[in-house]
């Protein structure tokens, strides 16, 4: 089974590439998707809803082959991924068992000639195309593959009245491929591949209702933002190379685990280019500009790419190469405050959009800042744990927000919400469920992860800035109860006090079906229980840990059991968490359900200028617009264009000058030089051939004559000179 | 009088010179193919003369040779004449001159 390991990702690409023919085929000949110039004068808020336009649908026969095709690869890959895990053994993968699968030699780049010394070892240089299953990926490829086939599930559907079934679900078998490829990388080489694999699929399904702009241009952004970062990861694997004179994980990692101090020098610097693809990646401060823009994506895209899998492959990364981060303090300083930093700057956003899936992505971007957060302090296990979690909750939120966004016939505005609790009951209790999850209520998955980040954060130390570490868990801390305070405000305005919608919108409230229900409810299951393998204090409850001990060992010089805090602190630390998120959620639920909303409006025309900055995101997108766009792009645009004018044109105009003299130089001897050899020639052989021609006069008996005269002639000359 | 093998020669010269003659000045083209029927059998009279002075049969061979492809060339020529003539309504060796430089 473990060496069946390769299926796992070539299952999704098979139904990628089936459902794509298929469909590119069906496509072609029915000619179902409306003109490209469709107006795209519908609102935004109609983002990425289904019905917002309603096609030619799909025909039913190739219909369920797509909806087949699609989920059963995913299905078939999530069997595959289990059947490897429990082939190798869970306690084995804890104790550090791992199995690489070579598949092919990828890239021989031939014998390095230099000697010895770092950087550049001497041996054979190659790159192979590899997959590794170890506990971290194992862990990932786990609830990958399973959230993953869920949402699938659930597309079927949500998706079921669009045109482009056929292409979503290609895409969506694409983005499974290249997220499996990027877990279960060997080396990263391989890795990269995925990472660029799930950009691209990223951008292709945001961009899904093409025909709209700002879905066409939000996925447009997003390619682009993670441009940046794809080139500093880049770098950061150039870099690795140069170092090591390899790409693969184990002997990366071994040979830097062996040699700490001659590694460590050139580490800050790749760390830090490493880091920047995660930021581009995982939306972090300064380029989480994409993600909230992702969301004109359909809702089940949000909830795979931009909220459980996709935008966490950058802890993924960071966890994996934790070893290389740790000989740098550095950078898991910047990893830290990053984090740190993110988490607070999109909770506060959070706090005033009325977007429902706005709210959900900044949630996205903010649980992602505490995730680094965790890896900054040398948490990975920690952070891992919470990209875990997230998924199970983050995935529900969205497909619950989803099933609200169906429920209404595309409506996304908050405020046009409200009292649904009573009509979709199932979206509702799961929704509610998730929302408790991620606001750290006690025993559900999001209180164990968030709290065993805050602990250590509390507890960590950097020596460059002792104060730091208090202020970071300040910073988390409060997120946290802006995090329970945001995600009920979003509770209270969807599903409490009354309609606000129109009464079209209030007759239409429907619950969703059962392919987007019974996700629903698994998700909503998992957020519960999904903690309880990593309970801190348990004897034997931290069970997260000791699984990926083996690739994201604790902290070298980290306490043993017995030097473990006391229990004592870690309570108050969890009975801070706990007060905080409670605050928060009372407040949300005292100022939004029971109350009209009156003290939030109150607020915001005491603080008018915080509140709108807060509301449009403090600007970041205007920033970024007249700062990059129109000022790096147009305005040095056109200062270019006054150099070229001025100074570049010389070149050219000055060349041109020359060329045109030359050319008349060129023509004039080619004229009277070259011309009349080659004229003279014709002319002259064609003056001697004039005469020739006359001998050709066509008549038999000229011809016999000159024979006979011929014949006599030799005749003579051999009679005479016998 | 004895007829030696000069008498032979001297015909056959005669015989030869008078079908040049016709090929190469004669306007008409049947004429022309009597001309060269004339030049054949000057030569069939040379081979045979030689034949009977030298008694080796293989001039005389050669003549039978000659006749027949005279016969062949004659039916060629013939035919070559009627096709001229169906063209160009003339059998005017001088017009045939398509060929011209």
């Amino acid at each position: 089974m473990r060496d069946l390991l390769w299926l796992v990702p070539v299952f999704p690409l098979a139904g990628f590439l089936v459902n794509g023919i298929v469909y590119l085929f069906s496509h072609r000949t029915r000619a179902a998707h409306p003109p490209a110039d469709q107006p795209a004068a519908e609102s935004s808020q109609a983002a990425g809803h289904p019905h917002a336009h309603v096609h030619l649908e799909t025909r039913p026969r190739r219909k369920t082959l797509h909806t087949f095709v699609g989920t059963g690869s995913v299905a078939l890959s999530c069997v595959f991924a289990f059947g490897a895990i429990f082939d190798l053994g869970i306690p084995a993968l804890a104790s550090g068992a791992h199995h690489v699968l070579n598949l092919w030699r990828w890239i021989p780049l031939g014998v390095n000639q230099a000697t010895g010394q770092v950087p550049g070892p001497p041996g054979e240089w190659f790159v192979d195309m590899a997959l590794r299953l170890d506990s971290l990926s194992a862990l990932m490829i786990g609830f990958v593959t399973f959230v993953g086939f869920l949402i699938h599930v659930y597309s079927v559907g949500y998706m079921g009245h669009e045109a482009g079934y056929g292409r979503y679900f290609a895409y969506l078998n694409l983005f499974m491929f290249s997220m499996l490829t990027l877990v279960l990388a060997s080396n990263f080489l391989v890795m990269f591949v995925g990472w660029e694999g799930v950009g691209l699929c990223s951008y292709l399904l945001i961009g899904y209702d093409y025909h709209k702009k700002f879905a066409a241009d939000a996925g447009k952004k997003a390619f682009v933002v993670n441009r940046i970062g794809d080139f500093g990861f880049i770098l950061g694997i150039f870099g690795v190379f140069a170092l090591f004179g390899t790409l693969d994980f184990g002997q990366v990692f071994a040979a830097a685990a062996s040699n700490p101090i001659a590694y460590a020098p050139w580490m800050t610097l790749v760390c830090l280019c490493l880091f920047l693809g995660a930021v581009g990646k995982s939306a972090q401060v300064p380029l989480h500009v994409w993600l909230p823009d992702a969301m004109a994506g359909p809702t089940p895209v949000s909830a795979l790419i931009h909220a459980a899998t996709m935008v966490t492959a950058g802890v993924y990364m960071v966890a994996r190469c934790n070893v290389l981060f740790r000989l740098s303090p550095d950078s898991l300083l910047v990893v830290a405050v990053v984090g740190g930093f993110t988490a607070l700057f999109a909770a506060t956003i959070g706090l005033a959009q009325n977007d429902i899936k706005k709210v959900l992505a900044y949630s996205t971007v903010s649980q992602l800042g505490y995730m680094f957060l965790a890896c900054g302090v040398g948490a990975f296990v920690a952070g891992m744990f919470h990209v875990l979690t997230h998924a199970f909750f983050k995935a529900c939120l969205f497909l619950g927000s989803g099933s609200v966004i169906h429920a209404l016939g595309g409506e996304q505005d908050l405020r046009r919400m409200g009292g649904l609790a009573r009509k979709i009951p199932v979206t509702y209790a799961t929704f509610l469920v998730a929302t408790l999850a991620i606001s750290g209520v006690p025993l559900l998955a999001g209180f164990f992860s968030k709290d065993a980040i805050l602990a250590a954060v509390f507890e960590a130390h950097f020596p460059r800035a002792p104060w730091l570490p208090k202020l970071l868990w300040m910073a988390a801390l409060f997120t946290a109860g802006l995090t329970a305070f945001y995600m009920f405000r979003l509770v209270s305005l969807a599903f409490y006090g009354t309609f606000r919608g129109t009464p079209e919108q209030d007759a239409h409230v429907h619950e969703s079906p059962k392919s987007m229900t019974v996700p629903l409810v698994i998700l909503a299951f998992l957020s519960i229980v999904g903690g309880w393998i990593g309970i801190p204090m348990l004897p034997g409850g931290d069970r997260i840990g000791r699984f990926l001990a083996p690739v994201v060992p604790a902290l070298a010089g980290a306490r043993p059991a017995e030097h473990a805090p006391a229990v004592s602190l870690e309570v108050a630390l969890m009975a801070a968490s706990v007060g905080i998120a409670m605050i928060g959620l009372l407040l949300a639920y005292l100022w939004y359900a029971k109350g009209d909303g009156g003290v939030p409006a109150r607020l915001a025309a005491r603080f008018p200028a915080v509140y709108r900055a807060v509301e449009n995101k403090y600007f970041v997108d205007e920033a970024y617009d007249a700062l990059f766009v129109e000022g790096l792009a147009k305005g040095g645009g056109r200062f270019l264009w006054e150099v070229d004018a001025t100074v570049v044109d010389l070149i050219p105009n000055g060349a041109a000058a020359v060329t045109r003299g030359a050319s008349w130089l060129s023509h004039f001897f080619d004229q009277y030089f070259v011309d009349g050899a080659v004229n003279g020639v014709a002319d002259s052989l064609q003056g001697g051939f004039r005469l020739l021609r006359r001998a050709q006069t066509g008549r038999v008996q000229n011809y016999a004559l000159v024979m006979g005269a011929g014949l006599f002639c030799i005749v003579a000359v051999y009679l005479i000179f016998r | 009088m004895t007829i030696t093998i000069n008498h032979f020669l001297v015909v056959s010269f005669l015989l030869f010179s008078i079908g040049l003659l016709g090929v190469l000045v004669r306007r008409n083209f049947l004429t022309v193919l009597m001309s060269v029927e004339l030049m054949l059998n000057a030569v069939n009279l040379n081979l045979i003369a030689f034949s009977r002075r030298l008694s080796d049969l293989t001039g005389q061979v050669f003549s039978v040779f000659v006749i027949t492809i005279a016969a062949g060339e004659a039916a060629i020529g013939l035919a070559l004449t009627i096709s001229l003539f169906r063209q160009r309504r003339t059998l005017n060796v001088e017009d045939a001159n398509t060929m011209q430089g």
